[in-house]
């Protein structure tokens, strides 16, 4: 690999300027953009950059999406989590205004090592089991999961649990809309 | 298994998941305020759908199912932001902090 000949770095080129080696390349991409938001929303000190760290990280798994397969999901996943999830949050850091210097970790020193050192084992045990588990070849398909079948699936198989989906966010918009009026009247 | 290939691979989106999982891990319990916990738990949720959608592609034989799954993580994740951003913010107008650490009243 270290000493590349001009054959290598012409099969490199070849390889890279096809429509399969530029697709990979832009998964590259999107796997570094995963990476770096997620790191960025856990680690940085300030809330609101961590906001912005969440939606780069949820770009990033949109780009994931369409490379299973499924725009229709990438589209939903940038317009429900950056549109709507990352907005909510920045909006509830404006109205809580945390203290701006100590937003970091927490105050036990020790619990940052333990956490880092659970997180590491745990990242590293369900990647073992991805590569030594195997799965099954692909069955056959009994439809090749496009929107429209999507959606047929949502109103026959699917259809209690898409109309409990709506039970719940109706459940959640009136819940929040008391939790957050409630303190309000008494001051 | 070439590096420009790797979007073939079942195991390398299992490995996303997994990283998007320990990291959402690590945040929930290193993060102080009450905003960075529900940070860490949506980068968990993301975790889990990447690995239904992984395996719906790869694997399913029916592939509406992990979509429809994926669809219905959003949902729930949606509905459990509101919900919690509004006890953030109920819990700022009792405390004026969003400090997990201060919420000690019942501490004996």
């Amino acid at each position: 690999m270290i000493p590349l000949t001009l054959a290598d770095v012409i099969y490199w080129f070849n390889a890279l300027f096809t429509a399969e080696g530029l697709a990979g390349v832009v998964f590259l991409c999107m796997m570094a953009t995963v990476v770096a938001g997620a790191v960025f929303a856990v680690t940085s000190a300030r809330l609101i950059r961590s906001v912005t760290g969440l939606a780069l990280c949820f770009i990033g798994v949109a780009g994931i999406y369409y490379f299973l397969n499924s725009p229709f999901v990438a589209l939903m996943e940038i317009l429900i989590y950056v549109g709507a999830v990352c907005i909510t949050i920045s909006f509830a850091i404006m109205l809580a205004e945390p203290r701006q210097e100590d937003q970091g970790g927490r105050k036990n020193a020790m619990l940052w090592p333990m956490s880092a050192g659970a997180a590491v084992l745990l990242f590293w045990g369900l990647t073992m089991l991805a590569g030594k588990a195997q799965w099954p070849a692909i069955p056959t398909r009994i439809n090749n999961g496009s929107l429209e079948d999507v959606g047929i699936s949502l109103l026959t198989t699917y259809s209690m649990v898409f109309e409990l989906i709506s039970l719940v966010l109706l459940v959640a918009i009136i819940g929040s809309i008391v939790l957050a009026r409630a303190g309000r009247s008494k001051t | 298994m070439n590096l420009l290939n790797l979007y073939n691979f079942l195991e390398m989106y299992l490995v996303i998941g997994a990283f998007l999982f320990a990291i959402g891990f690590y945040g929930l319990l290193q993060r102080r305020s009450l905003v960075g916990m529900l940070i860490a738990a949506e980068l968990i949720l993301a975790g889990a759908s990447v690995n239904f959608m992984a395996f719906n592609r790869f694997v399913a034989p029916d592939p509406t199912v992990g979509q429809i799954f994926t669809l219905f993580i959003m949902g729930i994740a949606a509905a459990e932001a509101a919900i919690a951003l509004s006890i953030v913010i109920a819990v700022y107008r009792n405390y004026k902090s969003i400090d997990a650490e201060d919420l000690a009243e019942l501490k004996g």
